[in-house]
């Protein structure tokens, strides 16, 4: 257990002095600045936000930014999650640590460990002053704050687990890449099967759904978008909702909260088993 | 237990026993694919020995040593590291390790490489190996920012930072200096004055013969001699400095004395003192008498060819 969190720690260590952490930080901070730029133009067009419209146009734009939120988290844990193992078995930098008194099974745990408190301390930080913002330009609280920020970080934490498993079989710079590639890949998926079940096309709506239990990072994303929406918005524009890539008509459901789980803790058991046999 | 060495893994101790040898290999093997890398190595490193790991290159002796740590798989095979099997991660608790490819977390500084490894280790960490590698000043530079010596200097450090029983050194020289080299060969006099025992890989054949108590060489993955350096060089000859020798006290020297202008080497005889009076009595002037010595270099030579 000790191995583990001294691992974790390291692996924040090293996050914390890449230079991954200071492009994570710049990226964010523009997004923040142009998010609460925007939010002030919607309030001055629509002078405040009583309408409904502009209540959905606020949810949408806030859904906008969050995206984009989640999708630094996830391309920066997948572009830390590989450099961490698959560049120090291949740099020579594991050799040392894993000829301590050491399983690799904890040493990778720790590595996981490390990666999720970055990817979720992110996204808490990042979303908090992202939902501060749009508080103070337009007024407006979702209902589900801390369920949809906790679902942004359920997705990175898919995503660098996914970038964990590649890592222990390709190169550090491709499992990046394959996993921000698969990443993009289910979102498409997702709004297609959205348009599926807009247009009422089951075969359409299918892709969507096997996207989803391939790779539940939209499937999650859905929810937390779903947790950011005003409530009354649903009722009053159903049309609107319909295969909107930026709105979400329904939360996410227990069964898939748990398959998400199942599905990291899969992915998780696969790497361990891919580094255990490793030859170095 | 086929090509075991004698002590087997039938003792296997709970605790680290101080009689269990620091290494027992038996039987190693393992193929990449189609190449053999190692083709059933075997040996033993005693409590406080310092064995030297010689052969060409290729010859398989990373690989054995990264069965020994476990961060290669053998194909068949056993390991113990002082007292227990390897495959148990607590083996690994009093043993060192410097890797040939040395490489350490470049965003931490050198005390922070160190305080990691005596974590990992479960031991508090050891303040003086910094000075002991000559890196004292640069505790507190990044790792990124070291030159290569400096680098390995640290992988010195660091694999002696837990208290070791047995250190492991894959080639600990290879980017060193001269004074570092120097200081490498105090190091290990000073392990083995700890009784710490010492496996060293090194192509630098003179460290090895100064320091080293037995070697094992290796060829094309199989042990191709093993013995202390008395029984591989033998100290079975005697070099002569004469002068005047005419062909009685030719004779008198043997038909296998070899001749190197006015230096004769011959095999040693039993009795050099009357060998040195019967020449003085057929005329020859001896300045000089010594016992002669294979260097480990030509030995290892003849081994290789010998095995060709
Ligand atoms: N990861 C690997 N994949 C494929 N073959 C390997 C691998 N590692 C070693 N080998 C092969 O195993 C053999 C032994 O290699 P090893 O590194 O053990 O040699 P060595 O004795 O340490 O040589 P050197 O003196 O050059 O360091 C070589 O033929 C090498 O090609
Ligand atoms: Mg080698």
């Amino acid at each position: 257990m000790t191995t583990v969190f001294t691992v974790a720690a390291l692996t924040l260590r090293e996050a914390a002095r890449r230079r991954v952490l200071r492009s994570l930080a710049v990226l964010t901070v523009l997004l923040l600045a142009l998010s609460a730029w925007g939010f002030s133009r919607i309030d001055a067009e629509f002078g405040g936000l009583t309408s409904g419209e502009s209540r959905l146009v606020a949810a949408l734009v806030l859904n906008l930014v969050m995206f984009g939120l989640s999708l630094i988290a996830a391309l920066g844990t997948a572009f830390l999650a590989g450099p961490t193992l698959a560049g120090e078995t291949e740099s020579g930098i594991a050799l040392a640590v894993l000829a301590r008194p050491v399983r690799r099974r904890s040493v990778l745990l720790g590595k996981w460990l490390g990666l999720v408190v970055f990817g979720s301390g992110f996204v808490a930080v990042a979303g908090s002053a992202q939902l501060m913002i749009t508080w103070v330009t337009t007024g407006y609280w979702p209902p589900a704050p801390l369920t949809g920020l906790a679902l942004l970080a359920a997705q990175a934490i898919a995503l660098l687990t996914l970038g964990l498993l590649l890592s222990t079989a390709v190169s550090p710079m491709a499992s990046g890449i394959v996993a921000v590639g698969l990443f993009g890949a289910t979102w498409i998926a997702g709004v297609i099967g959205g348009f599926g079940g807009a247009l009422g096309n089951d075969s359409i709506r299918r892709i969507g759904t096997v996207a989803h239990a391939l790779l539940p990072t939209d499937g999650l994303w859905r929810g937390a978008m779903h947790a950011f929406q005003d409530p009354t918005l649903i009722a009053g524009f159903s049309e609107a909702f319909k295969g909107h890539p930026f709105l979400s008509a329904t939360p996410l459901s227990g069964v898939y909260l748990v398959w998400s789980g199942v599905w990291v803790v899969i992915m998780l058991s696969m790497a361990v088993a891919a580094f255990q046999h490793k030859d170095l | 237990m086929t090509a075991g060495p004698a002590a087997g893994p039938q003792q296997t101790a709970g605790e680290t026993t101080a009689q269990s040898p620091a290494v027992w290999a038996g039987n190693l093997k393992k193929r990449y694919r189609r190449r053999i890398a190692v083709d059933g190595v075997s040996f033993i490193v005693r409590r406080g020995e310092v064995v030297g790991l010689l052969g060409p290159n290729g010859a398989g002796k990373t690989t054995v040593i990264k069965m020994l740590l476990g961060l290669v798989r053998p194909d068949a095979g056993e390991t113990m590291l002082l007292g227990r099997p390897a495959v148990d991660p607590r083996a690994r608790a009093r043993v060192g390790y410097l890797p040939e490819l040395f490489r350490y977390q470049p965003w931490l500084t050198a005390q922070e490489v160190l305080t990691l490894h005596a974590r990992l280790a479960g031991v508090p960490a050891d303040r003086d190996v910094l000075e002991a590698v000559g890196l004292a000043d640069r505790a507190g530079d990044r790792v990124g920012g070291f030159s290569k010596g400096m680098q390995q200097r640290l992988g010195l450090a660091v694999a002696l930072a837990a208290r070791p029983e047995l250190v492991v050194l894959d080639e600990p020289t290879s980017a060193l200096d001269p004074i570092g080299r120097a200081d490498v060969r105090d190091l290990l006099l000073a392990l083995r004055q700890r009784n710490v025992a010492v496996l060293l890989n090194s192509h630098l054949i003179g460290e090895v013969e100064r320091v080293c108590d037995r070697v094992v060489i290796l060829d094309r993955g199989k042990v191709a001699a093993s013995g202390t350096l008395a029984e591989l060089l033998g100290g079975r000859q005697l070099r002569l400095h004469l002068d005047g020798v005419g062909p009685e006290a030719a004779a008198r020297l043997g038909a296998e004395a070899a001749r190197d202008g006015e230096w004769w080497t011959i095999a040693l005889p039993d009795d050099v003192p009357t060998l040195v009076s019967d020449l003085v009595s057929l005329g020859v002037r001896v300045s000089a008498v010594e016992p002669g010595r294979v260097s480990l270099e030509d030995r290892l030579l003849t081994i290789l060819r010998e095995a060709r």
